[in-house]
């Protein structure tokens, strides 16, 4: 943690409730995301219990299990999860944006026009945190080698004991894509609610206590007449009655109580009814089961929604749309990767692509890094602490030129004054934050004493002796300077993943759909519960 | 697996070889009152790594003073709980692995270990089971164990065997899944768990949990191992010991399921520097006796102790919480409480405190951060950048100067930024600065 959020983090005890940590919104938020509360089986990998899930805060769709254990009901709702979410994935691939380029052939030096596709929309899919984010992801990893019944036809092979339900796969596709997106920093396709919240507050409690959503927002958003220390207690302890949680855990696991107290013995009727044959029972047994699933999940769909309104009341960074169109390309390439026929994302990234992912990851975070601080003075604040930047008002401009070369150039001298202390000598080449143009200049001086420092423009002005009107600031202008550039560089281009050298484990090898019974799912023993 | 269900019964207090117990045993138990007994188990000691600077525990867990009672009677349950569903799951698993008279088992261990094929036979030891009988299943574990030992060239499976571990001066009585006796003479350590290992990796949280207990058990082996061949324990793990007292692996069996499924699959765990970790953790619990010194005279956990005496009890053994407690240590609601009523800087996050120097309370270092700032000219370096003592005549030392002078920077910055932002709201359009 930085000192200025540790900074806040104290503000917020003093104040009795969270305080902000930017001053704008930094992740894009769709007009109409997917909210999805997961809940898994305890005990078991992967496996779901009940999903909540919808576009509409007031009816949310819910899919549950009155079994966990009975792999037949649990891919009956996958089947379910993919009838809800692969239209609404798939409905953004039809709207695109046309994009043209000149590309060169490199035999030839013929110059071509290419066209690509650029979806126009994507999806977004909201979760209360980073487990569910890492539940999806298992999911995806459980379900999308699996073979359905109808592909193995069409393939002429034995689908194996054990055929999943035909869309599951594709679920497990696009499921594994966006927990995939999600590792990327300042990407916006799968996001976790608390992280969302975390990134925009400093709460008066610790990063380990902010994963309790629940206790989050009770010190965000506490109730009328607590501080947000007593909402956020009452929310990690306060029970009922009977013994149950008032704010029941987000997820994906349930409350050992819960299992205990209200879930085992309705799992235990369920299956007495079933043992009997009584259809009739069994239903209303199933009934019960999905009302308790329901009851635990709609508190966290509410805080969701919640998060929600407190996120969208904050205006939105500048660099937005930028990133977001990021995660346009990385929809549209899977879309393209599917309509291609191309097999699911292997198991284990190949030593190319797991570089390239890593390449990528570490770009993305140097970009969020800038464009978060242009975009947000508290962000700023943190460089400028750090001595990586500077920022005050213009107190002196003075002409001055390059007469070295044929005809003068203009290379002024700003005087700022400002507390801070940039960490660099006489010389160092710094970059103008928020100028109307890209603009570099160096350090000449800096006086803390006097809270002075002087710079140079050295570019940006023109190609005339004088500077162009309004490329350089006025005194009493307010100015900001960092050391650090303000795009990210591109990485060393790696080998495509097809030219892996050995030494890396070589081109990657297909992985082909499986129904083996023991790889990736098999049946969990009708031991338990 | 069952040192992580909570709940179970406590097994009977333990009986010491020794006649009459040591002066410090005696002051435990007067601490301890009448209060149920909860005897140190792998997960106590392995959980001493997370926190081991912690006075309080240390002293509670020397006690055996029964943590999850003593939190709910200081009106702050421990949050921990196992669902039954995992509790099943996990049984069941263990079931399987050990089925078939553990052929599956000794084959993944053989894999797993590297050791040639065999058919030598396996040999399942009779072990006293009675929980109420503590002493007698550690004489029988150790009866086991030398017998095992005095026939090369056979497997023997020792299936939940009781062992001790004396420390400092109270016993430990703990419990490992399986110990397997191997044909070649050595003793491995075999957890059996029910995370997943998924794609040949898990979770490394709960890998290290495991490998942390693993590494009690090893310890206590090998105290068992020495005394069996009659010479003193080598304390260093990374130093294996000739002979008999050397038998103990120090490289564990985790067994877990794979993939998604029930099938077992196994990785060889090297235990060696929790090992390392866990011995001086031990090792400095013997300073209990130090801590029990600074007690006030009178001080108890017992029974009839009221609520009011027992906070005090509590209160008087010195806490180092950190918000990690709250998973790893039954108090952590309670400790968490009373830091936050001293406005302890702690609560914030490990590491906050290295941030703020000698700021120890969120009181004091907002006082630093708006000193500076209101003072004549404060934010402005024109007169900070001279002395800051001035501004800051309560300061003892130059540390606490300087940290407050880099809290009040940072208080500045962030209350510029967030009237710029104010400004920017306010006139949208253009930007006045
Ligand atoms: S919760 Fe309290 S007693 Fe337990 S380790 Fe933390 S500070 Fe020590």
């Amino acid at each position: 943690m930085s000192l200025l959020s540790t900074l806040a983090r104290m503000e917020a005890v003093r104040d009795g409730r969270a305080v902000p940590l930017a001053t704008v919104r930094h992740r894009h938020l769709a007009d109409r995301p997917m909210v999805l509360v997961p809940l898994a089986a305890a005990g078991e990998a992967g496996a779901p219990l009940a999903v909540m899930l919808g576009q509409d805060r007031e009816s949310p769709v819910l899919l549950t299990v009155p079994q966990p254990l009975d792999r037949d009901r649990r891919f009956a709702l996958l089947a379910d999860l993919a009838a809800e979410l692969l239209p609404w994935l798939e409905g953004f691939g039809t709207e695109v944006d046309l994009l043209t380029r000149e590309v060169k052939d490199p035999a030839t030096g013929e110059k071509t026009e290419q066209v690509r596709e650029l979806c126009t929309n994507a999806p977004q899919l909201l979760v209360p945190g980073p487990a569910a984010v890492e539940f999806l992801g298992l999911l995806g990893r459980s379900t999308r080698f699996r073979r359905s019944a109808e592909t193995a036809l069409d393939e002429g092979v034995d689908p194996g004991p054990y055929p999943v339900p035909a869309r599951v796969p594709l679920l497990g596709r696009w499921l594994t894509h966006l927990r995939d997106r999600a590792q990327v920093p300042g990407s916006s396709l799968l996001l976790a609610m608390t992280d969302l919240l975390g990134r925009h507050w400093a709460t008066g409690q610790s990063r380990l206590e902010d994963q309790h959503l629940g206790a989050l927002l009770a010190w965000i958003d506490p109730p009328a007449g607590r501080t947000g220390a007593e909402a956020a207690l009452l929310a990690e302890t306060a029970r009922d009655g009977h013994g149950q949680l008032l704010c029941p855990p987000a997820g994906p696991t349930t409350d050992p109580r819960f299992d205990s107290g209200l879930l085992a013995p309705a799992i235990t009727r369920y299956d007495a009814a079933r043992k009997l044959d009584d259809a009739v029972a069994a239903q209303a047994r199933e009934a019960e089961i999905a009302a308790l699933l329901e009851a635990v999940l709609r508190p966290t769909w509410d805080r969701l929604w919640q998060g929600l309104d407190l996120l969208r009341a904050l205006p939105a960074a500048a660099h937005l749309p930028e990133r977001w169109e990021g995660d346009r390309w990385s929809y549209t390439s899977h879309r393209d990767r599917i309509a291609a026929g191309e097999p699911p994302q292997p198991v284990r990234d190949d030593a190319v692509t797991a570089a390239r992912k890593l390449a990528q990851r570490e770009r993305e975070q140097t970009r969020l890094d800038i464009q978060e601080a242009l975009d947000d003075p508290l962000a700023m604040a943190e460089h400028r602490l750090a001595g990586e930047a500077l920022a005050g008002r213009v107190v002196a401009v003075e002409a001055a030129y390059d007469e070295t070369g044929r005809s003068p150039k203009p290379r002024p001298l700003v005087t700022v004054r400002t507390s801070d202390r940039p960490h660099g000598d006489p010389g160092r080449e710094l970059y103008r934050a928020g100028g109307p143009t890209a603009q570099k200049a160096e350090l000449v001086s800096a006086d803390p004493a006097a809270g002075l420092v002087t710079v140079r423009l050295l570019n940006g002005m023109g190609r005339r002796k004088e500077p162009e009107p309004g490329s350089v600031p006025e005194p009493g202008e307010q100015v900001c300077f960092t050391l650090f550039e303000l795009t990210a560089r591109q990485s060393a281009p790696l080998p495509e993943p097809e030219d892996t050298p050995w030494t890396h484990g070589g081109p990657p090898v297909t992985r082909t759909a499986t129904a083996q019974p023991d790889l990736p799912t098999a049946p969990a023993d009708e031991e338990g519960a | 697996m069952n040192d992580f269900i909570p709940g179970r019964p406590a097994p009977e207090p333990p009986q010491s070889p020794r006649l009459s117990p040591s002066p410090l045993e005696r002051r435990l138990a007067g601490l301890r009152g009448d209060a149920p007994q909860r005897s140190l188990d792998a997960r106590a000691l392995a959980a001493l790594a997370a926190n081991p600077g912690c006075g309080r525990r240390a002293v509670l867990d020397a006690a055996g003073v029964d943590k999850t009672d003593l939190a709910t009677r200081l009106g702050n349950p421990a949050p921990f709980g196992q669902s039954p569903f995992a509790i099943s799951r996990g049984l069941g698993f263990e079931r399987r692995v050990k089925a078939d008279g553990c052929t599956v088992l000794l084959d993944l261990l053989r894999e797993q270990l590297r050791l040639p094929e065999d058919s030598a036979p396996v040999v399942f030891a009779e072990l006293v089971d009675d929980p109420g009988l503590p002493a007698g299943r550690v004489a029988s574990a150790r009866v086991a164990l030398a017998a095992a030992a005095a026939r090369p060239g056979v497997w023997t499976v020792l299936d939940q065997p009781l062992l001790r571990l004396e420390v400092a001066g109270s016993t430990a009585h703990l419990e490992p899944d399986l110990v397997v006796v191997r044909p070649d003479g050595r003793w491995t350590v075999v957890e059996i768990k029910s995370f997943p290992i998924l794609d040949g990796g898990a979770d490394a949280v709960k890998v290290g949990a495991a490998a942390r207990q693993a590494a009690v058990y090893v310890l206590a082996l090998r105290e068992t191992a020495a005394a069996l061949a009659g010479v003193e324990p080598v304390r260093d793990p990374y130093r294996e010991p000739e002979g008999l007292a050397g038998a103990p692996d120090s490289t564990a069996l985790l067994v877990c399921p794979k993939d998604f499924g029930n099938q077992p699959t196994a990785a060889a765990v090297d235990v060696r520097k929790p090992m390392a970790v866990t011995r001086r953790q031990l090792d400095r619990l013997t300073r209990v006796e130090q801590l029990l010194d600074v007690l006030p005279t009178g001080t108890g956990f017992g029974r009839d102790r009221s609520d009011g005496q027992l906070a005090a009890a509590v209160g008087a053994l010195q806490a180092v919480y950190s918000p990690d407690c709250l998973s790893a240590c039954e108090l952590g609601f309670h400790c968490r409480a009373e830091a936050r009523c001293a406005g302890s800087v702690e609560t914030l996050g490990r590491g906050v405190r290295g941030e703020l120097g000698s700021f120890h309370t969120v009181e004091q270092a907002l006082a630093a951060a708006a000193a500076a700032v209101t003072a004549p000219g404060g934010t402005h370096a024109d007169t900070a950048g001279g002395t800051p003592s001035d501004t800051l005549a309560d300061t003892p030392d130059d540390g606490d100067a300087e940290s407050a002078l880099r809290l009040a920077r940072a208080a500045a910055l962030r209350a510029e930024a967030l009237q710029t932002a104010a400004l920017q709201a306010a006139a949208p359009v253009g930007g006045a600065g």
